[in-house]
């Protein structure tokens, strides 16, 4: 279904939930198609065709919310769909904070964020660049023994929003990827680790022989893993995980749970949260951006904003009701973060191996181990030991543990090694003198 | 392992076929010409098998915050795809648009994965599982919209009427119905008419400007109104309170190996992460498990019995048929310390030479199956659950986990403890914070000391997630004492 189509059917059920009774209505339309193909030990392994749509009705009787979705856009079916929020509404509780963003929010200008780059890939195509990914993994190195294989995955999206404002808007988009996972055994010990790369434009993903090779090395790199005895010491997060950082203080500064008082960093605007050296911004209308959006989840224009300021924390990621219920205005987040990048200190990964001296490096974490109420912090955690600024050997089986609020005031440098496949876009982040359980 | 069909409960499984026959088939006009045309066209020369997999899904969600109910929410989909199997090569295509010629397209698109060989006429026949697991019709019926609401402010009622402390209750409820039918290339025609609930309560809880939460929740594959007439609302607003005014001492949890008794019901997460992972077919066909081929060797010590139980009444991990169409049943992983098998799914296990065990799940129609979870624990052995403790002189007591772990490869996992305590000379001391726990799932089994006498099963609330896909699982456990496992605390 092209993006016409989708507004048509988001305009058809704003104007029968209208008629219906709806004060306020809005409506989301998605139809993705892709294909998918894995390899597995030089042999293709799956090969899957996607096609889905769906669409999301939020109505409001007054200040009485219902919300209903459906995967079938047959008109029939999506005027059930409304009648079925509109009954829901009548349920809900009267909520002084509910409702659309504020009309004079929409967004008016809508920039070409250039994120629609088709790939015209036929199967066997795909399967000839999957080959070619685990075949420069296998062939590596002979302590490549085995595979979880390689793939490459295409999708487009078409997408529409509106709401009763009068604010309908639609788009498209596309996202491909390449990933490869392989296995390595010496002394009995089997260990693996994976690479991939992914971008809106075919044309700028990694080349599949790379990120096959890089798969392998970072599989080898881990071989003669062993545990370490407890310790406190300084931990370096590498960009792969680094993110997940990020991440936990996002979640703590999200509406609902600032609202909730469900956050460790309750009350804490226009104070220092991190080390002064910290520098957070978010960029919502990067060209081909991975989190790129004109405008968010309601419709309101997004903007550039500095969220943290020498460590001083600016702003919070608010949509229209946790705006309301703070007494505050939407920061044009309903749906997320657009784009986020952490600073670097300037410091490459080499430099600061070098300033950590003897520490632990963390390539990989495992579990979800970060308490957003009170910041407690505990993972698993998989990496190398590293001694005199360099790497000693491979680490596994134990855990790094703190509180996120004493981490992010401890963030010691952030590197210029910015890993670019995702969201939120940050160097390895070397904090100070963490606690590592091990033997 | 599993039963063969009892002819007794043929008409049950008959009421599930004609529903999804109904709402499935007829509805969009495919009736036994379009499916066999379908299965014709995902047959290809080389394709050895397939099949086609048709479902609807319907689910409401009620939240309460702040003391009202803001928003009610209803999701309904459907959807179909074909799969055909060469080898060990799937192609798959699926659409959430039923019609003859879309599923034709599909059948087409997923048989274009083999070339070469041949196939006759697919006489259909319908099969079933062996017994009625859970209750046929919509499982929110018989509860009314307004008693919904009713049962959410019970539980905001019950949880602020606990503690005064109490500043915020985030009650929660969802019912969903999942009607699937699988038709295979082997002339199987088989249908499941799956209810799932699940109740939910999230407490915050404030004293001198600290903040601490407490979570419980329950559910299962059966009708709300006795799921709420076996469980009081109150009983669970309780829980999450009570966890919430624990962690509001909590000390830092120590950093190190300790010893670590685990409290029944929930903690059985460590086996769905240190053992349930490895034993599943695909990872062991490959050999990339830590458990690939070693069937037969000591896994544990002999006091630990596993199994996976797809089959159990109302269980949230159990299905009547997986998603293969193959009867669920009972699966003995490890037999007294002693590892017996593996979960299996068609496509493995034929590649294996053994026969499936009921535990090919999907996500949905948009997804392929592989081998999954149901219900996974640990069989009750000979000590009492207080004796187990008192043996402790220093140690670790767990009684409730958030989420976990595996890297099935290096065979290294984790679980989150929520709720644990300091054990001193047999005795429990001072809660402790949350922290994760890692170990080794080839070895961890090898370090139980004493398994209780007290198997219980989590109260149905568990999800799991594989490839991207997540699926209802649960898992249970006695009470067992593990010498030797890393605790990441802070002291």
């Amino acid at each position: 279904m092209s993006p016409n189509e989708l507004s048509e059917r988001v305009a058809d059920a704003l104007s029968y939930a209208r008629k219906r009774g709806a004060s306020q209505a809005e409506a989301s339309a998605s139809n993705n198609t892709g294909l998918t193909l894995r390899v597995r030990m030089r042999e293709v392994e799956t090969l899957e065709s996607h096609q889905d749509h769906s669409l999301g009705v939020t109505v409001y009787r007054g200040q009485r919310r219902g919300s209903a979705s459906t995967s079938d856009l047959s008109s029939g079916a999506v005027r059930e769909t409304v009648d079925k929020a509109l009954s829901l509404a009548r349920f809900a509780a009267e909520d002084e904070y509910a409702g659309l963003a504020d009309a004079d929010r929409m967004a008016t200008e809508f920039p070409d964020l250039d994120l629609h780059y088709p790939w015209d890939l036929e199967a066997e195509q795909a399967m000839d660049l999957a080959l070619e990914c685990e075949a420069a993994a296998l062939d590596a190195d002979p302590r490549i023994s085995n595979s979880e294989g390689a793939g490459v995955d295409t999708g487009e999206s078409a997408f529409a929003y509106g709401n009763s404002h009068g604010f309908l808007q639609s788009g498209r988009s596309s996202s491909h990827s390449l990933s490869c996972v392989v296995l390595g055994e010496q002394d009995g010990q089997m260990e693996r680790d994976y690479d991939f790369s992914v971008a809106r434009a075919p044309e700028e993903l990694t080349p599949v022989k790379e990120v096959g090779e890089s798969a392998a090395e970072r599989t080898i790199r881990r071989l003669g893993a062993r545990k370490i005895r407890s310790t406190r010491a300084p931990v370096l997060f590498a960009p792969r995980v680094a993110r997940s950082l990020v991440g936990h203080f996002c979640a703590a500064v999200s509406g609902r749970a600032l609202y909730n008082r469900a956050s460790f960093l309750l009350d804490s605007l226009d104070k220092p949260v991190f080390a002064d050296r910290v520098n957070l911004n978010e960029r919502p209308h990067i060209p081909r951006g991975l989190a790129s959006r004109a405008y968010d989840g309601e419709g309101v224009a997004t903007a550039d904003r500095d969220l943290v300021c020498g460590g001083i924390l600016k702003g919070y990621f608010l949509g229209s009701y946790s705006a309301r219920k703070l007494g505050m205005e939407t920061t044009g987040n309903a749906g997320g973060a657009h784009n986020l990048f952490l600073e670097s200190t300037g410091q490459s990964y080499e430099e600061l191996l070098a300033e950590m001296g003897e520490g632990l490096v963390v390539t990989e974490m495992m579990g979800q181990g970060a308490n957003t109420v009170t910041g407690d912090y505990s993972r698993g955690a998989a990496g190398y030991w590293v001694r005199d600024g360099a790497v000693e050997h491979a680490v596994h089986e134990i855990t790094v543990a703190g509180n996120l609020k004493e981490m992010f005031r401890n963030i010691a440098a952030i590197g210029s090694d910015v890993d670019r496949r995702g969201g939120i876009y940050t160097g390895s982040i070397l904090i100070e003198d963490l606690s590592i359980a091990g033997a | 392992m599993n039963k063969s069909p009892d002819p007794s409960t043929f008409e049950v499984q008959q009421q599930a076929l004609t529903l999804a026959r109904g709402n499935l088939l007829e509805s969009a006009d495919l009736g036994d010409p379009q499916l066999d045309r379908a299965l014709g066209a995902l047959m290809r020369p080389g394709v050895d098998w397939g099949d086609l997999y048709f479902s609807e899904y319907s689910g409401e969600s009620w939240v309460l915050e702040d003391g009202i109910v803001k928003t009610a929410s209803h999701d309904r989909g459907r959807g179909m795809s074909a799969r055909a199997i060469s080898g060990e090569k799937s192609g798959f295509a699926y659409s959430d648009d039923l019609d003859p010629s879309t599923l034709l397209r599909a059948a087409k698109t997923a048989g274009a994965i083999a070339r070469g060989g041949g196939r006759g006429r697919i006489e259909l026949r319908r099969e079933g599982a062996s017994r009625r697991l859970y209750a046929a019709g919509d499982p929110g019926d018989g509860y009314s919209d307004t008693s919904k609401v009713e049962l959410l402010h019970a539980l905001d009622r019950e949880a602020r009427a606990a503690d005064s402390r109490v500043r915020q209750v985030i009650a929660s409820l969802s019912i969903a119905r999942n009607l699937v039918l699988v038709c295979s290339s082997d002339g199987r025609l088989a249908a499941d008419d799956r209810p799932l609930v699940r109740l939910g309560v999230t407490v915050l809880l404030e004293q001198n400007g600290e903040v601490r939460h407490g979570v419980a929740g329950w559910g299962g594959r059966l009708p709300l109104a006795d799921l709420v007439a076996a469980d009081s609302a109150g009983e669970y607003a309780r829980e999450a309170v009570r966890q919430a005014v624990v962690n509001l001492d909590a000390q830092p949890a120590p950093a190190g190996e300790e010893i670590v008794v685990l409290g029944p019901g929930w903690p059985g997460v460590l086996l769905h992460e240190a053992v349930g992972h490895g034993l599943e077919g695909d990872f062991n066909r490959k050999g990339v498990s830590a458990f690939a081929g070693r069937i037969g060797e000591a896994v544990a010590t002999d006091q630990c019995t596993v199994v996976d139980d797809g089959s159990m009444p109302g269980r949230r991990g159990s299905l009547e048929i997986d998603d293969e169409g193959t009867p669920t049943g009972r699966t003995v992983l490890i037999e007294n310390g002693v590892l017996a098998g593996y979960m299996q799914d068609r496509l493995n296990a034929g590649l294996m030479g053994v026969r499936p065990t009921g535990n090919g799940r999907r996500e949905s129609y948009a997804h392929l199956p592989m081998p999954r979870m149901t219900n996974t624990f640990m069989m009750p052995g000979p000590h009492d659950p207080e004796e187990i403790v008192r043996s402790v002189k220093k140690g670790v007591y767990a009684k409730n986990f958030g989420g976990g772990q595996v890297d099935i490869t290096s065979g290294k996992f984790v679980f989150s403890a929520s709720e644990a305590y300091r054990i001193e000379d047999g005795r429990l001391g001072a809660p402790l914070r949350d922290a994760t726990l890692i170990g080794d799932g080839p070895t961890v089994l090898t370090r139980v000391a004493m398994v209780g006498s007290d198997l219980a099963l989590d109260p149905g609330v568990g999800v799991c997630g594989k490839d991207g896909q997540t699926v209802p699982v649960g898992v249970g456990m006695p009470t067992i004492r593990v010498d030797g496992i890393t605790v990441g605390g802070t002291a």
